[in-house]
Order: structure tokens, then C-alpha cells, then sequence
């Protein structure tokens, strides 16, 4: 039996150098160039995302509308809203680190339709350019829920315009789900059966149903949007017979779903980073497969809870109450089996694990709160307040955002054969956490203590709590900068790495860092189950 | 393992792509992306049908009496050529199946003569409704409807649902002209017809649509009956 | 360890693919479902000019669900399929019926706990 030794990391050509030139780049069909591809223009995009925050918290700094009109703040917080959203966290962690490792963790050359995988990246691209036409042209103000009939009959922003951008966008989102179901199911190295999977892949292919199966509702919504706002055909407009409500019912249909395509490809990273820092195998392997998998099911049961104060029956609020009780149950399962792994595994605090770490506080803390709101009763007194809004945050940015923190510096090495500073990425990683939670945990207060959600001006009293919040989101957004800072610095600078710096058992971990273009020099044949991998024994030459 | 579909020379054109093993593996990936593909515009068709459903529960004397404006013999004369166009599709990929090269480009000719013929007759419902000013807006009227306010819901489902549909069929009749051409090269072998076969499922699908489109919109209360 | 040695032979069976021949449906079965769907396309056709009350939506539905499927099945060859193949038609039309019917339970419950205007 002979085995392939990983070869020397300098000499080797990989899938960065193999070939030159910026039409190489644009022109690609390697995954790898695609998640780079995916990877710049994601970050700026959440950098775009951020400035909008940034300018949101300056203005809640004081209780007066003294920074700019409610107009422009709701220009703000909408573009905010959008940009995080579309153009951020959904494709984040998918189609980045997705694009990147998927294929490589399940032995296979490339994802199933390369092509499409390229044009998913274009069409990204068009909706983005779209938005930043927007952004350009003064934006949009009907927040990122588009709600009818101001969107449609009222607003003097950009409706249509952002709403095609969106609209584009969600091709881009499905045509990456597609690929990635497609190469679940048939593009595993031999020997490679479901239950021998790779945690981080389950995550992956429960995300790509919900891109599936829901992007597609959004898309026909926000069309329909446009025809209305365009030609006043009266879908969703009361004055011409139409109904608000069926605009949210369709809109929620998709975007509550959509939250859970933030989340779970994050715990799928989550999942993966304690396998390797616990070094140990994840607890209940099958409890947490079958558990992204019913998260994504009954994420699409659930979405009435958006709509528990818009006249919907009261029948179906508690119908859609129950529901949301029950989908949290898969999230708390997995929450058990990440801590099972730690106790008495070894841990080791690198910058991967702190995330990771982060991640089960802050999202347990938002779930939790989520509960709150799904309950009918309460949700009354705090729908619309900044209650949900430090809710979504926690699970969002400290649930989805922490998790793709964590894998951008786990799988760092693996995609530019680098490391960054120890030292750096952990000061970052602390620094954001306790920015996140400044920035957030007032908020609870004071959605609590009544104050609503999207407004630029608030009574006096609740100037303490939004202080604190806004010194929080300057502490955030100096964390980002850091790692920012660092991880572009270890491109030029930084240390070379060997193959597998963290000692870690999935498979693309057995090749070389950054990988050649086909990823491994022969496919590789699995005789084992998942996480057990070590250079010696997975790959075979025949 | 026997196969009827040789895979063990996988040097001979045409080849399977090179993150591929072999053709089947291809060819399975192509079916199952196809059909994945396919349930995104079930998804996609269903927001319609869904907001059709919520209006027609909530307005039926409008919609009864906006749908009597449809022509109904026209409805089921294009439903009758959409489904003779998915007979013509259907002989044309098994044709391809069984390598008769010929046949293949005429079935394929004929499928898009029938899909034509089918835009042709709805481009003339669209006119026909322009003229009676039955396009939903400013200017909508709908003579003899009961409930007109409600009654132009009807019609914005029509063109919208009908509209979606017929931007399907073009962008089909597109394809089929690339097919019919690379066709009649001779690109389409039984080792290898992929492209004829995923576009047949794509035309069927856009068929089964219509199968749907057709009674919920021509045929709500043909009987007269008052509501 | 246990090796399946699946690479002594180089049309190495990859993980997932299910192995079936290629199915040629008789030429006789596309006739007759052609038929079919002609013939039921003008019986509820005519079928909708009778009056039977909350019925006739219900006759117009069930026929075009029983062509469809029979465009499905053998125009589509899904009754020739794989089982993954079953499965995602399935999950499709399964996924379309929970936004019809959980948006409708919104709208046909509109008044059923006595919460005025709800």
C-alpha cells in the first residue's frame, strides 16, 4: 500500500499559482478561485454593511434626530438591513468556505457543475450592482421587509431597483444550493456513505434544501413587488383590492427560512472546529445529521411568527406559536452534543475554538430570547421593539457572523498556506466578543422597556442604555478592523503552513496547503468513518 | 454490472468533464440538477398560485365572472396543442435514445411549430384583451363583471400568471432552436443526448404548469350559475 | 482495516449512483397517455359548463393533478426513475402544498377564536 506523502509546501504548484493573470481569475471553474472570488467581494460587502451600522449607532448615540431626518435614518437601517442580509451573511459562509472545502471533504475534484458555480458568482455580482446603484442614487427607506403598500404605493426610494437586485441575488443563491445537493449526492469518493459525512457537509446540504426550496417564493414575491410599485396592478395595495398581509405571508415564507440558511452552515463550522479542538469526535454525530436536517424542515413551518400582530387569525398565531417552540428543539440538541464534545475532550484555546466558543453563548442567548418573541402573549409587548432586534443580532452576528469568524481562521491556512498572528487573532476575537455583547445586550432593556425598533429619535431616558450600545458597536467594528488588518498582513507576511497546522481529521486536511487545483493527487477511497482521517492511512494509490 | 450506456471507453468523444469519473456519473448529476432546478420554479409559479388562491377565496363572484371573459374553447385548443408539443418532445428524446438522427430534428421542429402556434394564440388573447381594456392599472374596465374593483385581481393574476408561463415557452423555444441546430450536426447519439433529454423535462414541467393554469383560469363558473 | 478495493477497476462506481439502465418507454405508452390527456383536458372542459356547485373546482383540480402526474410519470419518466429522483419531485410538491395550505389555514381561520376582526 503505498500512500502519498504530503509534498514539500514551497515548491509545490498550487491552485493560486497554477495559473496567472486576472482573466484566469474571472474566467475560472475551480471552486477554490470561486470562494476566493466570493470571499473579497463578500467581505466588502459587509464592510458597505457595517458603515450603515456605524451610522445608525452614531445617531442613537443621542435621544434628538440630530444627526440626520427620519427619512435618512430609515435609508439606513434599510440599506443596512439589505446589505447584511442578501449580500452578506447568506452567501457568507456557503459560498466561501462552502465553495471552498465542500468538495475537497468529500474527495471529489470540483462541485458538480463548475460552470454554474462561476455564474452563480456573476449573478451575485449584478444584484450587487444593482444595490450599490441604489446606495448611489439615495437609497431605499421601506426597511429590508419591504412591507406593503408602502413599498409599493408610498415610498419615494428606490424600490424596484433594489427589489431586482434582491431578485438577481436569489439566483445566485439557488443555483449554489443546487450544486451543492447535486454534489452531495453524487460526487462522494467511494466508500463515502451519508453517515461517514463530514458534520460541516450535512450543514451544508440542509442549507441547500432551504435555498431550494425557498429562495424561489421571495424572488416571485419581490417581482411581484415590482409589478405593483411599476404598474399599480393592486397585489398588495388595499386601495386597488389587494392585501398586505398575503405580501408578508409570502415574504416570511422565505425569509424566515432564510435565517436558518445563516445559521446552520455556522454550525456546521462550529461543529467541525470543536471535532478539531476538542480533539475528539463530535458527540452524537447523528443527532446533530438529523438535526440540521429537521431544522430545515421546520424552519419553513414557522414563519406566522413574523406576522403575530397583522391580523392574521389568532387561530394560526397559535398554531405558528407552537411550531417555533418545537423548531428550537434541534438547535438546543445540537447545543447539548457541542458541550458533550468539549467535556473531557482537549481543548485547545486557538482562535478557531474561541470563536466556536463564542458562538454557543451568544447563540444560546439569542435562542433563547427567541423564545420570548414566540410566545403570542409576549410578543405582543415586544414585536417591533429593540427586543427583536437584540435577538436577531445575537443569533445573527453572534451566532452566524462568530461562525464565519471561526472557519475564515480555521480554514485560513488551508486556503492561502499561511497563518496569520496568534496573537492579533486572539485580541480580535476577544475584542468583538465583548463589543458584540455591549453593543447588544442593552438592547434587551430596551426593547423591553419600550422602545421601538426603527426610529432615529427616543424619550431621554433610554439614552444610557444606547450609549453604552453605540460605545459596544465602536468597540465591534474595531475588533472586524483588527482581523482585518492581520489576516490581509499573513498574506504577504505571514508564516508558511504545513498541510494540517491544527492536527485535523477531515479529508481536506490530507492534502497539501494551499491544494492543487484537483485537489488531491488521486481520489481518495474512505474505509472509515468521518473524522479519523490521517495522511497515512485515506489515501490510496491503485 | 451491465449497462447499457458503455462506459469503460471513456476516451472517446464525447467525454465526461474532468471532475467527472465516468459518463454516467454525468449524466446522473445533470438528471438530478435538472430536477432540482425544476422544483425551484414549482416554488417559483407557486408564490403565484398561492396569491391566486388567496384572492379567488376572498372574491369569487369577481373572479367567476372576470374568468368568463376568457374564450374557453380557445383556452382548451392551446391546452390540446401544448400537450400534443410534450408528445412531439417526449418522441424526440426517445428518438434520440434510440439513435434515429433524422427523427430527432423533426420531432424536435415539430415541438417548437406547436409551442409557437400555442404564444401565437395567447399573443391574440393578450390583444384581444387590450382592446376590451381588460389589462389591469388606470385604465381597467371589465364590462358586466360583478365586483370590478375586485375583478382586475383576476386579470393580474391572468397576465401575470399567463405572462410567467409564456416567458418559460420563449425562453424554450430559444433552446429548442440550439437544439434542433447541433441536432441536425449529429451532436446527439444514445451514448450521449443529455441536453435533449434535461430540455424535455424542462418543456414537459413548463406543460404540467399549464395543465394547472388552464381550469384555474378558464374555467371558474362556466355553467352560469349565479354565486 | 477493511479495504473494498473499489479501484482495481477504473469505472470506479462513485458513492451515490444508482445504477440503472436506460429505460426505452414503448412508443404505444406515449400514445396512449397522449390520448389521455387530450381526452381529459376536454372532459373538464365540458365538465365545467354543468353547474355542481362547490364541486366543480374540486373535479377541475383532481383532473389536472391526474394529467400532470401522468406527464410526470411517463413523459418525465419519473415512474422509470431513481428513488432520488421520486424523492425530489416529491419534496417539490410537497414543499408548494405547505404555502398553499398553511397561508390558506391563515385565511379560512380568520374568525374562529372570536377575536374581533381576527
Amino acid at each position: 500500500m503505498i500512500t502519498t506523502a504530503p509534498p514539500p509546501v514551497e515548491t509545490k504548484k498550487n491552485y493560486l499559482n497554477s495559473q496567472e493573470g486576472l482573466k484566469s481569475w474571472l474566467l475560472t471553474s475551480d471552486h477554490k478561485r470561486i470562494a476566493i472570488l466570493y470571499l473579497i467581494t463578500v467581505v466588502a460587502f459587509f464592510f458597505i454593511g457595517g458603515l450603515f451600522a456605524v451610522l445608525i449607532r452614531l445617531e442613537l448615540a443621542t435621544p434628538a434626530g440630530d444627526l440626520v431626518d427620519s427619512n435618512t435614518y430609515n435609508k439606513f437601517f434599510t440599506m443596512h438591513g439589505i446589505i447584511m442580509v442578501f449580500f452578506f451573511l447568506i452567501p457568507s459562509i456557503p459560498a466561501i468556505l462552502g465553495n471552498f472545502v465542500l468538495p475537497m471533504m468529500i474527495g471529489a475534484k470540483d462541485l458538480a457543475f463548475p460552470k454554474i458555480n462561476l455564474l452563480s458568482w456573476y449573478i451575485y455580482m449584478l444584484g450587487g450592482v444593482f444595490t450599490l446603484y441604489v446606495l448611489l442614487s439615495g437609497g431605499v427607506d421601506t426597511g429590508w421587509t419591504f412591507y406593503t403598500p408602502f413599498s409599493t404605493s408610498y415610498s419615494n426610494g428606490y424600490v424596484i431597483a433594489a427589489g431586482l437586485g434582491i431578485f438577481i441575488n436569489g439566483f445566485s443563491a439557488i443555483l449554489t444550493g443546487l450544486n451543492f445537493i447535486v454534489t452531495v449526492h453524487r460526487m462522494r469518493a467511494p466508500g463515502l456513505t451519508w453517515f461517514r459525512l463530514p458534520l460541516f457537509v450535512w450543514a451544508h446540504y440542509a442549507t441547500s434544501m432551504i435555498q431550494v426550496l425557498g429562495t424561489p417564493v421571495i424572488a416571485v414575491t419581490l417581482f411581484l413587488l415590482v409589478l405593483e410599485r411599476g404598474l399599480h396592478i393592486g397585489f398588495f395595495d388595499p386601495a386597488y383590492g389587494g392585501d398586505p398581509v398575503l405580501f408578508q405571508h409570502l415574504f416570511w415564507f422565505y425569509s424566515h427560512p432564510a435565517v436558518y440558511i445563516m445559521i446552520l452552515p455556522s454550525m456546521g463550522v462550529v461543529t467541525e472546529i470543536m471535532t478539531t479542538f476538542c480533539s475528539k469526535k463530535p458527540f452524537g454525530y447523528t443527532f446533530i445529521a438529523f438535526s440540521s436536517v429537521a431544522i430545515a424542515v421546520f424552519g419553513f413551518l414557522v414563519w406566522g411568527h413574523h406576522l403575530f400582530v397583522s391580523s392574521q387569525s389568532v387561530y394560526a398565531g397559535m398554531v405558528f406559536s407552537v411550531l417555533s417552540y418545537i423548531v428550537a428543539i434541534p438547535s438546543a440538541i445540537k447545543v447539548f452534543n457541542w458541550i458533550a464534545t468539549m467535556y473531557k475532550g482537549s481543548v485547545r484555546l486557538e482562535t478557531p475554538m474561541l470563536y466556536a466558543i463564542g458562538f454557543i453563548g451568544l447563540f444560546t442567548v439569542g435562542g433563547l430570547t427567541g423564545l420570548f418573541l414566540a410566545s403570542l402573549g409576549m410578543n405582543v409587548h415586544l414585536t417591533d421593539t429593540y427586543f427583536v432586534i437584540a435577538h436577531f443580532h445575537y443569533v445573527m452576528v453572534g451566532g452566524a457572523i462568530m461562525g464565519f469568524m471561526g472557519g475564515i481562521h480555521y480554514w485560513w491556512p488551508k486556503m492561502f498556506g499561511v497563518m496569520y498572528s496568534q496573537l492579533w487573532s486572539k485580541v480580535a476575537a476577544i475584542t468583538i466578543f465583548m463589543g458584540f455583547n455591549l453593543t447588544f445586550f442593552p438592547q434587551f432593556f430596551l426593547g423591553y422597556m419600550g422602545m421601538p425598533r426603527r426610529y432615529h429619535v427616543y424619550p431621554p431616558e433610554f439614552q444610557v442604555l444606547n450609549v453604552l450600545s453605540s460605545a459596544g458597536a465602536s468597540i465591534l467594528g474595531v475588533g472586524y478592523m483588527i482581523a482585518f488588518c492581520y489576516l490581509v498582513w499573513s498574506l504577504k507576511f505571514g508564516e508558511k503552513a504545513p498541510p494540517n497546522p491544527w492536527g485535523a481529521t477531515t479529508l481536506e486536511w490530507q492534502t497539501t496547503s494551499p491544494p492543487i487545483t484537483e485537489n488531491f493527487e488521486v481520489t481518495p477511497v474512505i474505509t472509515q468513518e468521518a473524522y479519523t482521517y490521517t495522511s497515512e492511512e485515506v489515501v490510496h494509490v491503485v | 454490472m451491465s449497462s447499457s450506456v458503455d462506459t469503460t471507453v471513456i476516451d472517446q468523444t464525447p467525454a465526461a468533464r474532468h471532475h467527472f469519473e465516468s459518463l454516467e456519473q454525468q449524466k446522473d448529476a445533470s438528471t438530478i440538477g435538472m430536477w432540482v432546478f425544476l422544483i425551484t420554479e414549482i416554488m417559483f409559479f407557486g408564490g403565484l398560485f398561492m396569491a391566486y388562491f388567496a384572492y379567488r377565496q376572498a372574491y369569487p363572484a369577481a373572479f367567476a365572472s372576470a374568468s368568463n371573459k376568457t374564450t374557453l374553447w380557445i383556452g382548451a385548443v392551446n391546452t390540446t396543442v401544448l400537450i400534443c408539443s410534450s408528445l412531439t418532445m417526449a418522441l424526440a428524446v426517445r428518438c434520440a435514445a434510440t439513435g434515429k438522427k433524422n427523427l430527432i430534428v423533426l420531432f424536435l421542429v415539430l415541438t417548437l411549430l406547436l409551442g409557437s402556434v400555442f404564444l401565437g394564440v395567447k399573443a391574440y388573447e393578450y390583444h384581444d384583451k387590450w382592446v376590451h381594456h381588460e389589462i389591469p392599472g388606470e385604465h381597467f374596465e371589465c364590462e358586466g363583471c360583478t365586483d370590478a374593483g375586485h375583478a382586475s385581481l383576476f386579470f393580474a393574476l391572468y397576465f401575470g400568471m399567463t405572462g410567467l408561463h409564456a416567458t418559460h415557452m420563449i425562453i424554450g423555444a430559444g433552446f429548442l432552436i440550439f437544439l434542433i441546430i447541433k441536432a441536425s450536426k449529429g451532436a446527439y447519439t444514445p451514448r450521449w443526448f443529455t441536453p435533449v433529454e434535461m430540455f424535455g423535462l424542462y418543456w414537459h414541467f413548463v406543460d404540467i404548469v399549464w395543465i394547472f393554469l388552464f381550469p384555474l383560469l378558464y374555467l371558474i363558473d362556466r355553467s352560469g350559475a349565479a354565486k | 482495516m477493511a479495504n473494498h478495493n473499489t479501484h482495481s477497476n477504473p469505472n470506479v462506481r462513485h458513492e451515490g449512483t444508482e445504477h440503472h439502465t436506460e429505460h426505452i418507454v414503448p412508443i404505444g405508452i406515449y400514445i396512449g397517455v397522449f390520448l389521455a390527456l387530450v381526452v381529459l383536458t376536454w372532459v373538464t372542459t365540458f365538465v365545467s359548463t354543468i353547474d355542481l356547485g362547490r364541486l366543480n373546482i374540486f373535479v377541475a383540480l383532481s383532473i389536472a393533478i391526474f394529467k400532470a402526474s401522468l406527464v410526470l410519470l411517463f413523459f418525465m419518466h419519473v415512474k422509470y426513475g431513481t428513488r432520488l429522483t421520486k424523492m425530489i419531485v416529491l419534496s417539490g410538491i410537497y414543499w408548494l402544498f405547505l404555502l398553499l395550505f398553511i397561508v390558506m389555514m391563515d385565511l379560512w381561520t380568520r374568525n374562529w377564536m372570536g377575536v374581533p376582526g381576527r
